[in-house]
């Protein structure tokens, strides 16, 4: 059953660009995250506003549709503004570009909740303590509550990592070479489209138990000194 | 932008979104009910339950939904032979069917894991007072556990529920035109990508608010008797 036909390497590059686009897309997420956090627990109305729109559309609308809206609507929404003004513009996304971006904007929102709860998880008393040896709020939140809220995120981007790789596979849709599209190029030149979807899937499985792997290294060293967690 | 013309299409799209939400409260509801053995199998003390319970929960939550829609919608394909033999190609062929199946066996593995935590909460204290009127087995499950660990999932099986509406929209993928289906249809007919898009994120937020409206009615009325208020 497990006649590869010579689409084995094929497969295996399609799973690094899998992770490629994956952390891509990770790592806006958490820069998104800070950000959202920051907004969400921010005194100015108008940042907490915009918080709270970001993190209710988002997560209120599926993944599929954003990643459309983005990769199709937003270059016909660009050109019909720009025919508007005059200008005739052609605009195409890089499929990377455009999966890695939407995937981030997407799990931006779930880190945004991810921070927000771990900013709050730490005592009010914690920053009082450092404003009163003189620390800047700039300082303060480098080395005093930054350090403390990745800790106590820790687990929670865990699972926005592990929903997140999963949904890398949508990106085949427009095109980019990740695994399920390499599955879909191999099931319909082979005939064997279960062979091939099965082992797209052993693949999935294979990065999520490598990073839980990973997240329980990760959260061992971050509670280093932190006593029983 | 031309959102007036859109109204015209929101007929058709409303069409979509039923068919959305029939593929998803039914994939929900069978999930619900398979999802309670398969969590009792997955904290069963015997290894012969637990194994085959852990396996299946490990796999379809550690897969992306759309790897399992392709894996039984076209990879069925692959065994239609056999499967025309005992009499299943019918149901394999259809889209609708393959949908429904997958979305269900994804469902269950996520509730059975929400379920597994929610037993594993109830509080020891209730299932011995329990034990202590004589109750034992299936009585005390129905009676004690089952009824409190509900209580315990309703939160986390909301936002299952909310996801799974979500994920319905993969089903267009395989040809179904659910809401997303509808809408990128009308976007090749029409090629007014955004407009179309933008208004199918709007029902889609409709559905999801409603629902968490739905959910916190729903636990407000459960946990009546815990309220201090009155």
């Amino acid at each position: 059953m497990f006649d590869l036909q010579g689409y084995g390497p094929s497969l295996l590059a399609g799973a690094s660009m899998t992770i490629a686009v994956g952390l891509s897309a990770m790592v806006m997420a958490c820069i998104l995250g800070l950000v959202g956090a920051w907004a969400k627990l921010s005194a100015s109305y108008t940042a907490r506003a915009t918080a709270a729109v970001y993190t209710t559309v988002i997560r209120g609308t599926p993944e599929l549709i954003l990643l459309l809206l983005l990769y199709y609507g937003v270059p016909t929404l660009v050109q019909d503004l720009a025919s508007l003004a005059g200008y005739e513009i052609i605009l195409n996304f890089n499929p990377f570009l455009a999966g890695a971006v939407t995937l981030g904007l997407i799990y931006g929102a779930f880190a945004t909740e991810v921070f927000r709860g771990a900013f709050e998880a730490i005592p009010r008393g914690q920053t009082e303590a450092a404003q009163a040896l003189g620390m800047s709020r700039f300082r303060v939140a480098v080395h005093i509550t930054l350090p403390q809220a990745m800790r106590i995120a820790l687990p929670g981007l865990g699972n926005v990592w592990m929903i997140l790789i999963k949904a890398t596979a949508l990106v085949s849709i427009i095109q980019l070479d990740e695994v399920m599209r390499k599955a879909k190029i191999a099931a319909g030149a082979t005939h064997q489209p279960f062979t091939f979807y099965l082992l797209a899937s052993f693949i999935f499985l294979g990065i999520t138990l490598i990073s839980s792997l990973v997240q329980r290294q990760l959260e061992k060293k971050a509670h280093r000194g932190v006593g029983q967690a | 932008m031309n959102f007036t013309t859109m109204l015209e299409y929101l007929p058709q799209m409303l069409d979509g979104a039923w068919l959305s939400l029939q593929i998803t409260g039914l994939s929900l509801f069978l999930g619900f009910l398979l999802a309670i053995p398969v969590s009792l199998m997955r904290l069963s003390h015997l290894a012969a339950l637990r194994l085959p319970a852990q396996l299946y929960m490990f796999y379809f939550r550690g897969t992306p939904l759309l790897v399992q829609l392709f894996l039984i919608y076209y990879g069925s394909g692959q065994f239609r032979h056999e499967l025309e033999q005992i009499g299943l190609w019918a149901f394999f062929r259809d889209a609708w069917f393959c949908a429904v199946f997958a979305l269900t066996l994804n469902a269950c593995a996520y509730t059975a894991e929400i379920f597994r935590g929610a037993i594993l909460a109830v509080p020891k204290s209730d299932i011995q007072a329990g034990k202590a009127f004589g109750m034992s087995g299936l009585l005390l499950f129905r009676r004690i556990i089952f009824p409190k660990a509900l209580r315990i999932a309703l939160p986390s099986y909301g936002n299952e529920v909310i996801f799974l509406l979500q994920a319905s929209s993969l089903v267009s993928i395989i040809t179904l035109m659910d809401l997303t289906g509808v809408a990128s249809r009308l976007v090749a007919k029409t090629f007014a990508v955004y407009e179309i898009y933008i208004l199918t994120a709007a029902i889609y937020i409709a559905i999801t608010y409603m629902l968490v409206v739905i959910f916190k009615l729903f636990e407000r009325i459960l946990n009546k008797h815990l309220r201090t208020d009155s």
